[in-house]
C-alpha cells in the first residue's frame, strides 16, 4: 500500500513534468510565427517589383482560391470535432475525423500544386521576378506545413489504431496537432488576404 | 545661445586631448577638407564625453579590487549591504546625462553631415558633378560635365566642392577617402550620393570599405587635389588619351580584373551612368531634376536583356 | 551519381591543407586509436552520446566550444601572420581565395561555434540546478539541439578538405555570396551549416524558456531567481525571437542559389538592402544573446569572491530586460553608410547609445559588489576584473560608432574589427571562461588549477590589448577590414605589434590546455578535491547538491524562501537537500539514440544538397521524417530511479559533508 502511494505521487510528479510539452509547443509556434511575419515583410518589400513579368492581378484567380480556403476552414471545424471525440475517449470517432480533415488538407494542397503548376507553366515561376519569388516562398512555405502537418496526421491514425484508451501522452499530441493545424489557418487568413486579395484589388 | 557654449567647452578640451596626438599623421585625425574636419571634432568630443564616466570607472575598478582585497582586513566589510538609492541614482543619472549630450550631438551632425547634404561651401561655388562606378575590383569615374573618364584616379580641384553620384555595376562596395570624409555604400540599381571637399592640395588614399571579393585588397584609387589651374590641365591631359569609353569599351572594362591600372578616356557615352542603373531596373532611372522614374532605352539595357 | 563532387575538389595543391588534414587525420586516427584500444566506445555512447541529461550535454557542448575555439584561433593568427607579410609587394603566403575562406571561417566558427555552443553549455549546466528542477523540459530535445550544433561545426570543416568553404565574409553579404559572384559549393557549405546549427539553436531557446517559465521549485517567484537564470532568460528570447530572422534570411539566399529566383540579386527585382535588415535584425540581438549570458556570470561569480550579495538586485533584473528589448531596436546602426535619411540614422544612433545606459549600469552593480567587501583574489576573479575594465573600453569605442555621423568614417575599418573583439573577448570570452572556472568543480568535483589560471588569463589579457588596440590606430589610418595585402607602410609596425599580440594570446590558450592537464592530473589532491559540493561558499541552488551533482539533481525538490536560496537555508540552518529522506522514486527520461539519428542525417542532408548528390538528400531527409516518426511512437521513454537507489546516494553524500565538518 505504502508503496503504491509513493508510485501514485511520483506518477502526478511525472505528470507535472510532462504539463509544458502543449505550453513548449506553442512556443515553439509563436516562433514559427516569426518566420511567416518575415517573409510577410519580404513580400511586402518586394511586391512590386515585377521586373517586366506579370502582376497579381493578372496571375490570381479568385475562384479556386476559394474552394482552397473552404477546404482549409472545414478541415478545422472537423479537426475541432476530432478533438471532441478524444475528450470523449471515442477512438474510432478520432479516427474518422482525423480521416476527414486529412482529406481535405489534401485537396487544399493538390489545388495549391495544380495553382503552381499552371503558373510554372506559363512562364510565371519564381525565378521570374522578385514578386514571384516572394510569392511562391511564402504561399509554398504555408503549403510545406500543411504538407508536414498531413504526415502527422497519419501518424497520429495509425498510432491510434489497437489501443484501448487515448494516454495522456497522445493527448497532448492531439493536443499539440490541433494548435498547429489552427495556427496554419490563421496564417492561411493572412495570406489570402494580404497576398491574394490585396494584389487583386 | 547654449549650443555655442557647449561647442567651446568641448572644442578646449578637445584641444587639450588632441595633443598629444598633434604630431601623428593618421588619416581620420588628419583631414584635409571640411567634412573630415567636423568628423574629427565630432569623435574627439564624443571621446572626452565618455571618457567623463570612462576614467573613474577604471580607476573605480582598480582601487576597489585593491582595497577591498580579502588579506586588507582593515578596509570595512559590509557583508549584507546590496542596496542604496544614492548610488542607484548615481549610476543611472550619470551615463544618461552623457547620452542625453551624446544624442543631441548625433541628431545634430546627423543632420550635419548627411552626406546627401550639399555643403554650405555649394552655396557659392558649383560643385563638381563626378559619377562613381565600382566595378569589380576598379572605380570608375565619370565627370559627366567635362565627358571624360578615368580608372583609379580621380582628380579634384581644392576648394571646389564636389558632388558625387554612386552606383556599382557588380557586388556592393562603399567609396571611401578617409582623408577627406565620409564613406558610402555603392549597390548596383541604385545610386548614393556623397558631399565632399578638399582644401589642401595633395594625394589621397582612395578605397573601398566593403569586402567585395578576390580582387578587393587592390581596389583603390588615387585622389588628387589640386590648385584649379593644374587640375584644368589634368582635363586637358585626360582629353588627350586615344581611348574612349563607348558601350563595348564598357564591357571590356567591366569584366573582373585585379590591381587595374590607371586609365584616361577622353570621350565618355552620354547617359552611360543612367544606363548602367537602369539596366537592373527594368530601364527604369531616377531623373536627377525631378526625382521621378523615367525610363531608358539603350543599347546597353538590350544586350543585358539578352544575358 | 556525386552531383558536381569529383576528385578535383580535393584541394591537393594547397600544401597547407595538405598538411592540416595530416596533421587532423593522424590526430583523429590517434583519439580512436585510444578509445578503441582502452574499450571505452559503449562508455562513450551509453554515458554520453546518447545521454539527455542535462549535465552531460553541457560538457559535450564545452568540448565542442573549445575545440572550435582552436580552429577560429588558427584561423586568427594565420590572418595575423599573413597582415605581417604581405606589405609592400610581399604577397604573403595566403593568396585572396584562401584568406578569404579563412575571415569567413574565423567569423563564423567563433561565434556559431564557440561562442553560441559555449553559451548553451553553461546555460544546460547551470540553469536546471538553479532553479531546483531535476532537468531541462524536454531532454530529448535537448539532445538532438547539441547534435545539431556538432554536425554543422563538422560540416564547416569538411568544407576544408572537399572543395571550399565560403569567401564572403561571416554574413555572406549579397550580391557577392549570390550565384552570379560566388558559384562555388562555399556558400553553400554556409548556408547549410548555419541552417543546421540554427535548427538546434532555436530548440535551445524554447526549451529554457519554457524549462525556467515552467519549472522552477517552489517558492521561486521571478523575482528570487538567480541572475545567471534570468540572463539566460533574457537570452532564449532573443533566440526565439531572432533565430527564425536567421532562417528566413540564409533560406532567402539559399533559395535564389538553388532555384534563380531574386531575393538579393542585382537583377529581377532583388533587393541586397533587404538582407541586410534581415540579417542584422537577427545579428545584433545576437551579439545581446552572447553577452547577457556573460553578464550573468559575472552577477554569480562577483557577489561569491567578494563575500556579498549583488549589489541591486532589481537594477540588475531590469536591466537585463530592457537590454533584451532594445536590442531590437538598433538594428541599423550596422549599415548608416547606405545611405538612409539622416533622420532613421539619428533614430537609431541614439537607440543604440540608450542601450550602453543600462549596460553601464550593470558594470557598476558589479562594482559596488566589490565595494565594502572581501574580494578574494581567485584566478576566477580575474577573469571579472579584466572583463570590468576592457568592457568599459569596448563599450566607450561601440558608443563612437554608434554615432552615425563618426560611423561614415569608422565604418567597415580596423576600428570595428577592434571594437567587436574588445566587446566579444573582453565581454564574452572572459565571461565565459570566468564561468567555466566557477562551476567546473561542480560539474567535475575537482577545482581547476590556480597558478595556470592567472598565467592563462594574464596571457589573454595583455595579448588582448597587444593584438586589438594596434587595429583602433589602423582603423584611425583608414585601414579597411579583410584586405589581403597592403602597401601604406604607416600600417606595416602597427600589424607586427598585433602579430605579437596573437601570439600571446596563443599562449594564453596554451595555459588554459596546461591548466586542464594539471587540474585533472592533480585531481585526487585533498586541496583540489570538492567534497562538499559548495566550494566558493555559494549563494544559490547549485552549490547545495554534490559534485558532481546525482542525474536526478535534487532527491527532493528543495523550496525557495528568499534570493539566494542557498545562503538564506545556510544562514538559518535550513538542510535544502532535506538529508535523510524520505525519498522516493524519481522520473527520469532514458537514453534516446533519435538525437545523434537525426544529427548524421542533417550532416548527410546538408553536405548531399551542397554538392547537388540529389538521391543521397531524399534518402536523408526521408529518414530525418522516419526516425522523428519512430520516435513518436516509442512509447519506452522514461525509466525510475528506485527509492533504495536515491536514498543510498544521498546518504553517501551526507556522510561525506560530516565527515568533511568534522575535519
Amino acid at each position: 500500500m505504502a508503496q503504491d502511494t509513493t508510485l501514485n505521487d511520483a506518477h502526478a510528479e511525472h505528470e507535472h513534468h510532462e504539463l509544458p510539452t502543449v505550453f513548449g509547443f506553442w512556443v515553439y509556434l509563436m516562433t514559427d510565427c516569426i518566420i511567416f511575419g518575415s517573409l510577410f515583410a519580404v513580400f511586402a518589400v518586394l511586391h512590386d517589383q515585377f521586373n517586366g513579368g506579370p502582376t497579381g492581378k493578372e496571375l490570381f484567380e479568385i475562384s479556386g482560391l476559394a474552394l482552397e480556403t473552404a477546404l482549409l476552414l472545414i478541415s478545422s471545424i472537423t479537426y475541432g470535432f476530432g478533438m471532441i471525440a478524444a475528450h470523449k475517449g471515442q477512438i474510432k470517432s478520432v479516427q474518422m475525423w482525423l480521416g476527414l480533415t486529412f482529406l481535405l488538407g489534401l485537396g487544399f494542397v493538390f489545388l495549391e500544386v495544380r495553382e503552381f503548376a499552371g503558373m510554372i507553366a506559363e512562364g510565371a515561376g519564381p525565378d521570374r521576378s522578385a514578386f514571384l519569388s516572394a510569392f511562391f516562398t511564402l504561399v509554398s512555405t504555408h503549403g510545406l506545413h500543411v504538407s508536414c502537418g498531413l504526415v502527422w496526421i497519419i501518424t497520429l491514425i495509425v498510432q491510434l489504431s489497437g489501443v484501448s484508451a487515448i494516454s495522456e501522452r497522445m493527448m497532448n499530441k492531439l493536443t499539440m496537432l490541433s494548435l498547429f493545424w489552427h495556427f496554419l489557418d490563421i496564417v492561411w487568413i493572412c495570406v489570402f488576404t494580404y497576398v491574394y486579395l490585396a494584389s487583386m484589388i | 545661445m547654449r549650443n555655442k557654449y557647449l561647442k567651446g567647452t568641448a572644442r578646449l578640451a578637445g584641444l587639450a586631448s588632441v595633443l598629444p596626438l598633434a604630431g601623428c599623421d593618421w588619416d581620420i585625425l588628419n583631414p584635409k577638407g571640411p567634412v573630415g574636419d567636423q568628423l574629427k571634432f565630432l569623435i574627439v568630443e564624443s571621446v572626452i564625453a565618455m571618457l567623463i564616466v570612462v576614467v573613474p570607472t577604471i580607476i573605480m575598478v582598480c582601487v576597489f579590487a585593491w582595497k577591498y582585497r580579502a588579506s586588507n582586513t582593515s578596509a570595512e566589510y559590509l557583508p549584507k549591504w546590496s542596496h542604496s538609492n544614492k548610488v542607484e541614482a548615481m549610476i543611472w543619472g550619470v551615463p544618461t546625462l552623457i547620452v542625453i549630450f551624446l544624442a543631441i550631438i548625433t541628431y545634430q551632425t546627423c543632420h550635419s553631415l548627411d552626406p546627401y547634404r550639399p555643403l554650405d561651401a555649394e552655396a557659392n561655388t558649383k560643385p563638381l558633378d563626378v559619377e562613381v562606378v565600382a566595378l569589380d575590383w576598379k572605380w570608375l569615374f565619370i565627370y559627366p560635365t567635362e565627358g571624360i573618364a578615368t580608372v583609379n584616379q580621380l582628380a579634384i580641384p581644392v576648394n571646389t566642392p564636389v558632388h558625387f553620384v554612386i552606383t556599382s555595376d557588380a557586388v556592393m562596395n562603399s567609396f571611401f577617402i578617409p582623408q577627406l570624409g565620409s564613406m558610402i555604400y555603392a549597390m548596383a540599381g541604385m545610386q548614393t550620393q556623397l558631399h565632399l571637399m578638399a582644401t589642401e592640395a595633395g594625394d589621397y588614399l582612395g578605397e573601398s570599405a566593403n569586402y567585395s571579393g578576390r580582387g578587393f585588397s587592390d581596389m583603390k584609387f588615387r585622389t588628387l587635389a589640386m590648385p584649379q589651374d593644374q587640375y584644368a590641365a589634368w582635363v586637358e591631359k585626360v582629353r588627350a588619351s586615344s581611348d574612349q569609353l563607348d558601350n563595348p569599351t564598357y564591357a571590356k572594362l567591366a569584366a573582373p580584373s585585379e590591381a587595374e591600372p590607371v586609365r584616361y578616356f577622353s570621350h565618355v557615352e552620354p547617359n552611360l551612368f543612367d544606363e548602367i542603373v537602369a539596366k537592373y531596373n527594368n530601364g527604369m532611372v531616377m531623373d536627377k531634376s525631378t526625382g521621378k522614374m523615367i525610363h531608358i532605352q539603350s543599347a546597353m539595357s538590350d544586350m543585358n536583356m539578352k544575358e | 551519381m556525386l552531383g558536381r563532387l569529383s576528385f578535383a575538389d580535393i584541394p591537393l595543391d594547397v600544401p597547407i591543407l595538405v598538411g592540416t588534414f595530416m596533421g587532423v587525420a593522424i590526430v583523429g586516427i590517434a583519439v580512436l586509436g585510444l578509445i578503441t584500444y582502452y574499450g571505452k566506445w559503449g562508455y562513450l555512447w551509453k554515458e554520453w552520446f546518447t545521454s539527455v541529461d542535462h549535465k552531460r550535454l553541457a560538457v559535450m557542448y564545452i568540448v565542442l566550444a573549445l575545440v572550435a575555439l582552436f580552429r577560429g584561433f588558427a584561423d586568427a593568427i594565420m590572418m595575423r601572420s599573413q597582415l605581417a607579410l604581405a606589405y609592400a609587394g610581399n604577397p604573403g603566403y595566403l593568396p585572396p581565395h584562401h584568406y578569404d575562406q579563412i575571415f569567413s571561417a574565423h567569423g563564423t566558427i567563433m561565434i556559431f561555434f564557440l561562442a553560441m555552443a559555449f553559451m548553451t553549455g553553461l546555460f544546460n549546466f547551470i540553469v536546471p540546478l538553479q532553479i531546483g528542477a531535476r532537468d531541462v523540459a524536454f531532454p530529448f530535445l535537448n539532445n538532438l539541439s547539441f547534435w545539431m550544433t556538432a554536425v554543422a561545426f563538422i560540416l564547416v570543416n569538411i568544407s576544408l578538405f572537399i572543395g571550399e568553404f565560403s569567401q564572403c565574409g561571416w554574413l555572406a553579404y549579397p550580391p557577392l555570396s549570390e550565384m552570379q559572384f560566388s558559384p562555388g559549393v562555399g556558400v553553400d557549405y554556409y548556408i547549410w551549416a548555419i541552417q543546421i546549427s540554427g535548427v538546434g539553436t532555436l530548440l535551445t531557446g524554447v526549451n529554457f524558456f519554457v524549462t525556467i517559465v515552467k519549472m522552477r521549485a517552489p517558492g521561486m517567484t521571478w523575482m528570487k531567481m538567480p541572475v545567471f537564470t534570468w540572463t539566460a532568460l533574457c537570452s532564449s528570447v532573443l533566440i526565439m525571437v531572432s533565430f527564425p530572422v536567421l532562417t528566413v534570411a540564409v533560406a532567402l539566399l539559399g533559395l535564389d542559389r538553388y532555384f534563380g529566383m531574386h531575393f538579393f540579386t542585382n537583377d529581377g527585382g532583388g533587393n541586397q538592402m533587404l538582407y541586410l535588415n534581415l540579417i542584422w535584425a537577427w545579428g545584433h540581438p545576437e551579439v545581446y544573446i552572447l553577452i547577457i549570458p556573460a553578464f550573468g556570470v559575472f552577477s554569480e561569480v562577483v557577489p561569491a569572491f567578494s563575500g556579498k550579495p549583488l549589489f541591486g538586485y532589481a537594477t540588475m533584473v531590469y536591466a537585463t530586460c530592457a537590454i533584451m528589448v532594445l536590442s531590437f531596436v538598433v538594428w541599423v546602426h550596422h549599415f548608416f553608410t547606405m545611405g538612409a535619411g539622416a533622420d532613421v540614422n539619428a533614430f537609431f544612433g541614439i537607440m543604440t547609445m540608450i542601450i550602453s545606459i543600462p549596460t553601464g549600469v550593470k558594470l557598476f552593480n558589479w562594482l559596488f559588489t566589490m565595494y565594502k567587501g572581501r574580494v578574494q583574489f581567485h584566478a576566477t576573479m580575474y577573469w571579472a576584473v579584466g572583463f570590468m575594465i576592457t568592457f568599459t573600453i569596448g563599450g566607450m569605442t561601440g558608443v563612437m560608432m554608434a554615432i552615425p555621423a563618426a560611423d561614415f568614417v569608422l565604418h567597415n575599418s580596423l576600428f570595428l574589427i577592434a571594437h567587436f573583439h574588445n566587446v566579444i573577448i573582453g565581454g564574452v570570452y572572459f565571461g565565459y571562461i570566468c564561468g567555466m572556472n566557477f562551476w567546473f568543480p561542480k560539474v567535475f568535483g575537482f577545482k581547476l588549477n590556480e597558478t595556470w589560471g592567472k598565467r592563462a588569463f594574464w596571457f589573454w589579457f595583455v595579448g588582448f590589448y597587444v593584438a586589438f588596440m594596434p587595429l583602433y590606430v589602423l582603423g584611425f589610418e583608414g585601414m579597411t577590414r579583410r584586405l589581403n595585402h597592403y602597401d601604406n607602410p604607416e600600417w606595416y609596425p602597427w600589424l607586427l605589434v598585433a602579430e605579437v599580440g596573437a601570439v600571446l594570446i596563443l599562449f594564453g590558450i596554451v595555459c588554459q590546455l596546461t591548466q586542464l592537464y594539471v587540474s585533472v592530473r592533480d585531481r585526487n589532491l585533498v586541496e583540489n578535491r570538492d567534497l562538499t559540493g559548495d566550494p566558493w561558499n555559494g549563494r544559490s541552488l547549485e552549490w547545495s547538491t554534490s559534485s558532481p551533482p546525482p542525474p536526478y539533481n535534487f532527491a527532493i525538490v528543495p523550496h525557495v524562501h528568499e534570493l539566494d536560496a542557498y545562503w538564506h537555508d545556510k544562514e538559518n540552518g535550513i538542510d535544502t537537500r532535506h538529508a535523510g529522506g524520505p525519498y522516493q522514486p524519481i522520473h527520469m527520461p532514458k537514453n534516446t539514440v533519435g538525437g545523434i539519428a537525426v544529427g548524421v542525417l542533417s550532416l548527410v542532408l546538408g553536405f548531399a544538397a551542397v554538392w547537388y548528390i540529389w538521391w543521397l538528400a531524399v534518402i536523408a531527409l526521408v529518414g530525418i521524417f522516419a526516425t522523428v516518426i519512430a520516435r513518436s511512437a516509442n512509447q519506452d521513454v522514461d525509466y525510475y530511479i528506485p527509492a533504495e537507489e536515491v536514498a543510498r546516494i544521498e546518504n553517501e553524500h551526507t556522510r561525506k559533508l560530516m565527515a568533511q565538518a568534522a575535519e
